[in-house]
């Protein structure tokens, strides 16, 4: 509890909900360094149903063998029973200490899959058999993992909100190799993916050279003689400008590319954009820096507390995206 | 092949269902092919057939992609397969109908056995099937035969259990499945056989048996017709083995005592009855006694056989075991598990001095105005003024001198058996000299009675002691004589010396229908029998014959000292804890698998470098590496070039067929280049 009096900016993150949700009793493991181990501490194990089917067949063995006076039949009996608690053991270090690292989540838009890689490596010399990892109530992947080695797990979750979306609590578990037992444990990696605004799909809101004010324009025009090759579909592309003819020549959606004047010069201002909603106006800057850098322009972005400097490229796209994203 | 991966693919992104691969399949179809082999032996031939048409069929839907049958198609199955069991067995209870139902209904699972869930139901259900075929028999091979089936379903848990979603499997990973299999049952061992010592033998039943458990039980029965014996001497069934104390007697000395039979009625020949119980017959014994432990397989019956003529205070019988006054020894419960238990017996004695009224009326008593012949015959005999030894002497006469033959085959007898056998066929077994001896005997007014048993036996040289098989069955004649008591008279010696002296197989020519095992044409078969069957044995002994008693004993003689019953449960605990400890550390705290010794001097080699600041990273291959660690340290470029080659070649020959010669020498060179290898 001193922990949830601690105001250290960590703690104040994350609300101390230990006590409220009967989920949050277990142990996690939790990461430092984006780094963590799924070491004994952290270990539950549980019978699962076939675990407890199996447990009644035990029963009604023996039962069977006390009544007939089956002396192969305790042998047997006992058999099983011996295989029961072997697997259990087997089940259980088929988890163990299997260490967890968190890759770098790749931003995406709000409304898109966010994809949380993971590294699960094997420090024991052991080859580790179906792992399940998974967010809460979401689709797990499942993987193998071996001795010595490591396995990539890709897990999604589907994004509402710009800003950080932090990686929820991961179940890791396994019932390998006879599904008797249900093994697991919880890792907390701290990681997180930036969410991108969610371009705006409204196309009337496309600035042009005669909309208002000197700084919200932009210069080019959109007409169709223009045509400069294509490009891929990326999400929030018109699907005006998807060129079917094209796409279905190729593999993916190809998207039309037209030339604007080269030396034009954009600045996306948040002022221009209308609306009370911010976060439509926020939406409304993304699509135009999408479409900007579409369309291969310098562009710069201005928000109430932050301006950058017109420029184009890779880095110079994402840095306006982030910014918009943090806003 | 590509396109149903393709769809497992898909299914699996889905998440709508988990794929099961073949291997799941195959491995769940022959385990339960296994143990249908084994119920092949005891249930109906159809049970096993049944399965056989619905596993080609389930391997087929998976090998072609065929459908699987809708619900319209499997609910009648499932009615019409309830049915034949019920039709079959006349209920659906009882031990062989419940079995086979139960087999009957998994076969027809195996069409709607698809998913994870359904696949481990199955086994689960296959486990107890498997299991159950002890309720029929527990023999050696038997055993192991379900240790495989198991060992099988084993590995379909774990080939059901290992999901992935980016290898497809290899199709050599049955393997991997197998061994896997086998270790986790190799492993579970230890604790079978501390929990098989020490768990507590609570002597059953808890509740009542089904009436068709015992079925399958051969012995003698409580009455006798022509056939009976004939029947029994078709089984090479072991009946009991015996080890003596001192030296085994003479053959024509092994008469083992079973149901003494005084009462005919036509051809049928029964016990006396109990309600009005008659005294013990009095015996006189001489000579020195025989001691001899008796090891009685279960035969649904009340008899315990015993030497001619046991002293029952001296013998160690069962609990409540009781004695008839014709010196038959009875069980108080059919006997159901194989019993043991010492008798003490005397070759040599003189068994009821005196024949009371009733005895006498018992002993003569015959069905009026049957078989004229013979009664002529006895009635002769008494005109002669012949003596009772004369009497007997002139029937043996008669058995011996006319053409009689002993016969395991002989023809029907007519209406009236004694006469039509005496004077028409002439070709019987032992119990049709028997019987019709005694109704000689009784038709001129000699007492007699026919005593049924085992005769002879066989000695097996591994073990020193004697099996008597179900085809050792005889039947033989007791008179009563004034002065010397109820003598025995075997009249089959009369016809055949060799069954009495040198047992049946020596008495029958071979080609006769005795089973393969009482002939005396393959010394070599025998030979291995005998080997076999001290081993079958020591698994009576020891392993099925395991009990309260014995449980006790063995305790008694571990730990030297005698435990309480209840004591057992503590002891069992500790044990097992203390198994569990023991097991738990060896699995959990080993780091793995070892490495080997190529990998070992590399591991050695990489820590060379990483002290001298050039660590190996995760991703990079063994000859990547090299070249960055050489240009990171000039000097050495040269060796650690060398070594890297060297050590990927030598992975990389791990999959070619490289001689072990050369593997060794390689490793040497590897070993003297690390070693050498300096960093400065």
């Amino acid at each position: 509890m001193a922990k949830g009096l601690n105001l250290s900016s960590n703690s104040s993150l994350k609300p101390d909900f230990r006590l409220s949700s009967p989920k949050t009793w277990f142990r996690t493991a939790i990461a430092i360094d984006s780094t963590t181990t799924l070491s004994r501490r952290h270990i539950y194990i549980l019978p699962t149903r076939f675990g407890w089917l199996f447990g009644v067949l035990l029963i009604g063995l023996l039962t069977g063998s006390i009544n007939y006076s089956i002396s192969l039949g305790f042998a047997i009996t006992f058999l099983l029973a011996g295989l029961g608690l072997i697997t259990m053991l087997y089940t259980w270090r088929n988890l163990a200490n299997l260490k967890i690292e968190a890759k770098r989540a790749t931003p995406v838009f709000a409304g898109e899959q966010a994809i949380f890689e993971l590294n699960v490596i094997d420090e024991s010399n052991r080859a580790r058999y179906s792992i399940f990892a998974m967010f809460a109530d979401q689709e797990p992947d499942i993987q193998d993992v071996p001795a010595l080695g490591e396995s990539k797990f890709r897990l999604s979750l589907s994004s509402q909100k710009r800003g950080w979306l932090k990686a929820p609590r991961i179940t890791f578990s396994t019932e390998f190799p006879v599904s008797l037992f249900h093994v697991w444990a919880y890792a907390e990696t701290e990681n997180q993916c930036l969410i991108y605004p969610n371009p705006s799909l409204r196309s009337q809101i496309l600035p042009s050279a005669d909309s208002d004010g000197a700084t919200g324009q932009l210069l080019t025009t959109q007409g169709d003689d223009d045509f400069a090759g294509h490009r891929n579909y990326q999400f929030g592309d018109s699907p005006k400008r998807v060129d079917w003819k094209a796409s279905s020549r190729e593999q993916g959606l190809l998207v039309k590319q037209f030339q604007g004047e080269a030396s034009s010069t954009l600045w996306l201002d948040f002022n221009a954009t209308t609306g009370n909603n911010i976060e439509l106006r926020i939406s409304q800057l993304t699509r135009w820096v999408v479409d900007a850098d579409a369309q291969h322009l310098k562009y710069g972005l201005r928000l109430p507390q932050l301006s950058i400097q017109p420029s184009s490229g890779d880095t110079h796209y994402h840095q306006c995206l982030t910014a918009l994203a943090l806003m | 092949m590509f396109n149903r991966t393709g769809v497992n693919v898909m299914a699996s992104q889905t998440g709508t269902q988990t794929h099961i691969s073949m291997h799941a399949i195959i491995w769940l179809l022959l385990s339960l092919s296994i143990t249908f082999t084994l119920y092949a032996f005891n249930l109906e031939n159809w049970v096993p057939a049944c399965f056989i048409v619905f596993a080609i069929w389930r391997y087929l839907i998976e090998k072609n992609n065929w459908l699987y049958p809708s619900l319209w198609l499997r609910l009648p199955l499932t009615l019409a397969g309830g049915l034949a069991v019920l039709l079959t067995y006349g209920s659906l209870f009882g031990r062989d109908a419940s079995v086979g139902l139960l087999a009957v209904m998994i076969s027809m699972k195996l069409l709607e056995t698809r998913t994870k869930r359904d696949f481990i139901v199955m086994v689960v259900l296959s486990y107890f099937l498997t299991v159950n075929i002890l309720l029929f028999t527990q023999a050696i091979w038997v055993f192991l035969a379900v240790l495989l089936a198991l060992t099988g379903l084993t590995a379909c848990l774990i080939s059901v259990s290992h999901q992935n979603k980016k290898i497809i499997p290899s199709p050599q990973i049955w393997k991997v499945q197998a061994k896997l299999a086998a270790k986790l049952l190799l492993q579970a061992t230890p604790i079978m056989l501390v929990l098989f010592v020490l768990f507590p033998r609570i002597p059953g039943p808890i509740w009542g048996i089904p009436q068709d458990s015992y079925s399958g039980m051969t012995g003698l029965s409580d009455s006798m017709e022509p056939g009976n014996i004939s029947q029994l001497s078709l089984s090479s069934k072991i009946a009991f083995r015996v080890e003596f104390k001192s030296a085994i007697p003479a053959n024509n000395q092994l008469y083992w005592r079973g149901p003494v039979l005084w009462h005919q009625e036509g051809r049928r020949w029964q016990m006396t009855s109990d309600s009005i119980p008659l005294p013990i017959e009095t015996l006189e014994t001489s000579g020195v006694a025989t001691d001899y432990t008796i090891t009685l397989e279960p035969h649904n019956r009340n008899w315990l056989l015993m030497l001619d003529l046991p002293e029952i205070a001296a013998s160690a019988l069962p609990a409540e075991a009781r004695i008839k006054h014709d010196m038959q020894v009875l069980s108080k419960e059919p006997i159901r598990t194989r019993i043991r238990y010492q008798g003490h017996s005397y070759l040599h004695y003189k068994l009821g001095a005196q024949l009371s009224e009733r005895e006498r009326t018992l002993a003569l008593q015959l069905i009026e105005d049957e078989n004229p012949k013979t009664r002529q015959l006895a009635a002769k005999w008494v005109s002669e003024k012949k003596s009772p030894t004369a009497i007997v002497e002139a029937a043996l006469k008669m058995f011996r001198e006319q053409e009689f033959i002993y016969t395991l085959a002989p023809p029907r007898l007519g209406k009236e058996p004694v006469d039509d056998f005496l004077f028409n066929t002439k070709r019987g077994f032992c119990e049709h000299y028997a019987s019709s001896f005694v109704y000689l005997m009784r038709a001129a007014g000699v007492p007699a009675r026919i005593v049924t048993g085992y005769q002879g036996g066989e000695i097996n040289p591994n073990g020193n002691y004697l099996i008597i098989r179900q085809s050792d069955a005889h039947a033989w004649a007791e008179i009563w004589l004034q002065g010397n008591g109820w003598v025995r008279i075997d009249p089959t010696s009369a016809v055949s010396p060799d069954r009495i002296e040198m047992g049946i197989g020596a008495a029958l020519p071979d080609s006769n229908l005795l089973p393969l095992l009482s002939r005396q044409d393959y010394p070599m078969l025998k030979h291995l029998y005998m080997n076999w069957d001290a081993v079958n044995n020591g698994w009576n002994q020891w392993v099925l014959g395991y009990d309260q008693a014995k449980q006790l004993a063995l305790l008694k003689k571990l730990i030297n000292k005698d435990i309480a019953w209840e004591d057992i449960g503590l002891l069992l605990v500790v044990t097992m804890i203390a198994l569990m400890l023991f097991v738990s550390y060896l699995l959990l705290s080993n780091k793995g698998i070892a490495l080997s010794p190529t990998n070992r001097i590399y591991q050695q080699f990489l820590k060379k470098l990483a002290k001298a600041g050039v660590p190996k990273l995760r991703h990079e291959g063994a000859i990547n590496f090299g070249h960055r660690a050489a240009k990171a340290l000039p000097n050495q470029a040269i060796e650690i070039l060398e070594i890297s080659a060297l050590y990927s070649s030598m992975q990389y020959a791990k999959h070619q067929a490289s001689s072990e010669k050369t593997n060794k020498e390689t490793l040497s060179i590897l070993k003297q280049l690390v070693k050498n290898l300096k960093i400065k």
